[in-house]
């Protein structure tokens, strides 16, 4: 139990650079080739469930995105006509922009080989590490949107805050209205998220896709590049005493079914 | 304990320490996930005693610590007092209950809980009470007292002694 206090105490006080970081990560490297072997076991199971679960809802689904993808197919030429359009006026102004997504940043794909432990954190571990150039807070992502972000590295693995962590906060815009607010999670539930601090004169649709602001003042930047998908705006609420809107956003990222994700490690980093 | 038994409980729970951190918390049931390695842990502290229950629970605890690259010794706090009180308990009032097993799962899963939460609270991280408390250990109590029986069997069966052959089977008088 004495030992147990003062690995703590040596771990919470040392942080990230500390004397105990360099002896977890080599604990952490011995022991990934054994959590990389039960993963691959896993993964048929893994499948199978997924596979049978996907059955009962196949009907239900293959209309839904039928409705998706009519929809998405007209806003694909709206987007078209706007890029031309936006580039065509960035060409008129000498315009200096922040990092962008994807074209900013060289992905680096890693499987998941922990996923999160009790109720207390929403983290996963990657089976990638400084050794393939990421660093403590570098995005992830993966097909869907946005994933967490980095907040322990390791040389050859990494652990990832989720966006659902009590700790997780993302500064996002409203892709309709431009309304701003910051993404975090909705407490009691595990994987509903809340845009938070919406004014209220900012008219907010169930519908609306929210994706990651970008933004940069006074020297400072969200860690996340502008444009990343968080998700879409599941419903929408206000009372006369609150001071902002109630928006609850349905994640866009399946956090129970992670396999692999790829962080975002900024091009000029990976420049030699 | 012999050399033997010592090695097929520290297998046993190195095993259980890597299913937990990459399998079976991912396994979400009704908001939460069972604890194999708190069950397995208890499982041994019932069978080998408080002793060596902590120590075990200590290092299954160590594994995952570092594993997952978590604030290092906190699960392995949790599963030490996990192992020594299951421990404690069949070496005074559980000895000779059949369904001590699950006793001593179902509330030592709650204290762990209690605990654990507790602990993190101290540590600074964000956590909803209601959710640790409430959401989240509801089920797994629940799934960690559905494990409670076929682990300890389970266990028991990997770490049990050999009978010992060089025993004489009866008095014999010698003339």
């Amino acid at each position: 139990m004495l030992l147990s206090l003062v690995l703590i105490t040596l771990s919470f006080r040392s942080g990230e650079d500390g004397q105990l970081s360099g002896v977890q990560s080599a604990g952490a490297t011995v022991l990934k080739p054994f959590a990389v072997g039960f993963e691959r076991l896993a993964q048929p199971f893994r499948d199978t469930y997924e596979w049978a679960d996907s059955l009962l809802t196949a009907r239900s689904e293959a209309d839904r995105l039928r409705a998706e993808n009519r929809e998405l197919r007209q806003r694909a030429f709206q987007s078209e006509f706007a890029l031309q359009e936006n580039e065509y006026l960035r060409g008129l102004q000498d315009y200096i922009d922040g990092p962008r997504f994807p074209d900013d940043f060289q992905p680096v794909s890693a499987e998941v080989i922990s996923r999160p432990a009790g109720a207390f954190t929403q983290a996963i571990v990657i089976a990638a590490g400084s050794r393939n150039g990421i660093r403590v807070d570098d995005p992830v992502v993966n097909a869907d949107g946005l994933v967490g972000r980095v907040t322990r590295v390791a040389s050859r693995t990494a652990r990832i805050q989720l966006l659902t962590d009590q700790g997780a906060a993302v500064s996002a815009i409203d892709l309709r209205t431009r309304a701003e607010g910051i993404v975090r999670h909705a407490r009691g539930t595990r994987e509903t998220l809340v845009l938070d601090r919406v004014r209220k004169q900012d008219v907010i649709k169930r519908g609306d896709d929210v994706v990651t602001a970008g933004w940069r003042a006074s020297g400072l930047s969200s860690l996340y590049p502008k444009g990343i998908p968080i998700g879409d705006v599941s419903s929408v609420g206000q009372t006369d005493t609150d001071l902002f809107q109630q928006v609850q956003v349905d994640p866009y990222v399946d956090f129970g079914s992670l396999d692999a994700v790829l962080v975002l490690v900024p091009t000029e980093r990976r420049r030699p | 304990m012999t050399g033997g038994a010592i090695l097929r409980a520290s297998v046993v729970v190195f095993v259980a320490a890597m299913l937990q951190a990459v399998i079976v918390s991912s396994l979400v049931i009704g908001g939460g996930a069972p604890d194999l390695l708190l069950v397995v842990v208890i499982a041994l502290g019932l069978l080998r005693g408080s002793i060596a229950g902590a120590v075990l629970g200590f290092a299954g605890g160590l594994v995952v610590d570092l594993l997952t690259l978590g604030t290092l010794g906190v699960t392995s706090l949790v599963l030490t007092l996990a192992g020594f009180w299951a421990g404690r308990y069949m070496e005074t009032t559980g000895r000779g209950r059949r369904l001590a097993p699950v006793l001593a799962v179902g509330v030592i899963t709650v204290l762990a809980g209690v605990f654990g939460f507790v602990l993190h609270y101290l540590l600074g991280v964000e956590v909803v009470a209601r959710h640790a408390l409430l959401t989240a250990l509801a089920p797994t109590l629940l799934l960690n007292l559905l494990l409670a029986l076929p682990v300890y069997a389970l266990v028991r069966a990997s770490v049990r002694e050999p009978e010992r052959l060089d025993r004489s089977p009866g008095v014999e008088a010698l003339v």
